[in-house]
């Protein structure tokens, strides 16, 4: 009866062509370790995210003078609104932390390399549109810190000559934040960039299924065949996979719940304080610092003295990351067999984006803005750094095959 | 490696970090409100001294009265007998089931205090259960205001003391204290009762501390439901997660 009905929609869309391509006739290699769960736990926190964020849209009001007061009427007269908006806050700060630990796995393992460098371009595109999603949707609350954030951020497109006045103008809708920005801020978060992250996940992982999966070894499994032409280290993505990320998913769970039902407010690192003070155009708050997951860019920003360069800069750490895979002219794929210099330069670009980020938090003082220009420094060094010295970068023999 | 690279990484900066953040704090040590959200009695006295001191001036217009009764556990004519004293623009008394809503405007607050009324529903969350404790307490007299009375942590403040009479009135006592810049520079010592108030010193330390416990309770009023859900939640991944666990063993025994 069900083959005879797969028979059916076969014949008419390719449903179990699709199922053996991408899930159990995908071979990804046998050696994954922990850093490999964070791809499949983005998709997670993305569908996560869609269906909070559908339910939400249900009771929000995305209008300056109800907004504030929608959001609290979801946490007080909905029922389980509360569950549903801390899922949908807490599930922002999820989708930077698993993002970062994924683009982190790809540097150590060269996961960015020839031929995958389509994935990672993609992959950078789904991190812009994400930071876009994110800074839209933290204007949502329409508290002192989405409002005052918000004013900050735009104004910096201020800074580039001739077209940024009427470029801030453009934006905001308006001379300041006002209803008119909340509105469209409203409609690119909830319709706009979604649509365009689903897209790009989906040719994210297009492009990855086309070429294969990475792995700790940065061996490429294709190279070494069966008659059948099935890798000879690889294992089929469903079932072998599947289940094993599963216990990824609960494990991921475990620490978002700790977080949703426990710290919601994260000690005022993920719902700021000054958030639950409706904004008002008149009051700018003593303390103006965007959400945890932008503040190395921020630190950048501010490192800088002059606002155009800053913003420029800024621009530039992100720009950076694009072109990692040809900055990066190592032939050697993963950290473990990679020379000395790249390890070290790593560590160095780790300590500075960790330092960037705490600093960004922070007020600026002139000591603090010291700080911020060195790490700065250090986060363009290691793309310099790298370039010069990947080349001829004293690496370890690759195995052909993977052994452990 | 790479997790213990992680580990000490992220010791290592919150080591570096955390002398900077210390010294970002508020100016004024804040008292500890002595809160407790499972002490009902409490919450139901902070409700009704919220409902008799602030609820004519400060609206809590995102919270509905009967929240109240149903959290606290008082029925709809014990909520309208105790905390009600609005009516409708007919005369008609507010119904149990509205928001928490005032008369006072902001044009008129504008003249008679210079600012707009803040909302209280959720002010717990934006200062702090501990801010607002020390703030109730530490009005003084201070001649330089138009009210002849200042705030410690929250200086030239708008509000009138509205509690003196039950307070009764303080002034502060500064020392002086030899800066780190080696300048001197005046630092808050202590209260000085000049006038008593209707209450000793602990009645009114307990009733603000029961007011404040009423504030944080109405600005998350789910919270105590949020954490016994919560470890509900945790109690299911952690089976959920040994399942999982063996059934990921199970299929990745042929795997070498």
């Amino acid at each position: 009866m069900f083959k005879s009905l797969m028979t059916w929609v076969d014949d008419r869309f390719p449903a179990t062509k699709m199922w053996n391509e991408h899930l159990a006739e995908y071979y990804a290699p046998k050696n994954f370790n922990f850093w490999y769960f964070f791809g499949s736990l983005a998709l997670l926190v993305l569908v996560i995210q869609i269906v909070s964020g559908i339910f939400l849209t249900m009771h929000y009001k995305p209008d300056g003078a109800i907004a504030f007061a929608s959001v609290e009427y979801i946490m007080r007269d909905v029922p389980y609104g509360w569950l549903i908006r801390y899922i949908h806050s807490t599930g922002a700060t999820a989708f930077f932390v698993v993002v970062y630990l994924h683009m982190f796995r790809g540097l150590m393992y060269g996961s960015f390399k020839k031929p995958r460098e389509l994935v990672w371009l993609f992959g950078m595109f789904i991190y812009l549109a994400l930071m876009a999603e994110a800074f839209m949707g933290y204007l949502l609350p329409w508290g002192q810190m989405s409002f005052w954030g918000a004013q900050v951020i735009i104004s910096l497109f201020g800074a580039l000559p001739i077209i940024g006045e009427p470029l801030t103008l453009w934006i905001r809708g308006d001379f300041v934040i006002s209803d008119a920005t909340l509105n469209r801020f409203f409609a690119l978060h909830v319709i706009a960039l979604p649509l365009v992250i689903i897209g790009l996940v989906v040719a994210h992982i297009l492009a990855l299924h086309e070429v294969g999966s990475n792995n700790p070894e940065g061996i490429e499994i294709k190279k070494h065949k069966d008659e059948n032409g099935i890798p000879l280290d690889g294992i089929p993505f469903h079932p072998y996979y599947s289940v094993k990320d599963i216990v990824g998913v609960i494990v991921f769970l475990f620490f978002f719940a700790l977080v949703l039902f426990f710290a919601p407010e994260g000690g005022g690192y993920l719902l700021e304080h000054a958030n639950f003070i409706p904004s008002d155009p008149l009051k700018t708050p003593e303390h103006i610092a965007p959400v945890w997951y932008f503040t190395p860019f921020y630190a950048i920003l501010r490192a800088v003295p002059d606002k155009l360069m800053g913003v420029i800069a800024m621009g530039a750490a992100i720009v950076v990351l694009f072109l990692l895979p040809w900055i990066d002219q190592c032939k050697v794929k993963s950290i473990r067999y990679r020379g000395t210099s790249f390890k070290v330069l790593l560590a160095v670009f780790v300590v500075s984006f960790f330092a960037l980020g705490v600093l960004g938090i922070l007020p600026a003082t002139p000591t603090l803005t010291l700080l911020s220009q060195i790490f700065s420094l250090l986060y363009f060094g290691f793309f310099v750094a790298l370039y010069f010295t990947s080349k001829n970068e004293k690496t370890k023999p690759v195995p052909e095959r993977i052994t452990k | 490696m790479m997790n213990f690279f992680g580990k000490s990484l992220i010791s290592i900066i919150l080591l570096g970090f955390s002398s900077l953040v210390m010294a970002a704090g508020s100016s004024v040590p804040l008292d500890k409100a002595p809160g407790d959200l499972t002490d009902n009695e409490s919450l139901k006295r902070g409700a009704q001294a919220f409902a008799d001191n602030c609820l004519s001036c400060h609206a809590a217009d995102y919270m509905r009265y009967n929240r109240i009764g149903k959290d606290l556990g008082w029925s709809d004519i014990e909520i309208s007998d105790k905390l009600i004293n609005t009516r409708s623009a007919d005369g008609e008394k507010t119904k149990t089931g509205q928001l928490m809503k005032v008369a006072m405007d902001n044009d008129y607050s504008q003249v008679a205090f210079g600012t707009k009324i803040p909302g209280l529903t959720v002010i717990a969350r934006a200062k702090g259960g501990d801010w607002l404790y020390t703030y109730l307490r530490t009005f003084y007299l201070d001649d330089s205001r138009p009210m002849g009375m200042n705030n410690l942590v929250f200086p030239d403040v708008g509000m009138p003391h509205v509690l003196w009479e039950k307070q009764g009135l303080q002034k502060a006592v500064f020392k002086t204290e030899a800066g780190t810049d080696g300048n001197d520079k005046h630092v808050f010592d202590k209260m000085e009762i000049v006038q008593a108030g209707t209450m000793s010193v602990e009645e009114y330390d307990a009733y603000a501390a029961d007011l404040v416990n009423f504030m944080v309770y109405m600005g998350e009023p789910m919270q105590l439901e949020r954490k016994s859900l919560g470890i509900k939640v945790l109690i299911f991944l952690f089976f959920f997660a040994i399942v999982a666990y063996l059934l990921k063993k199970e299929y990745w025994k042929d795997v070498h």
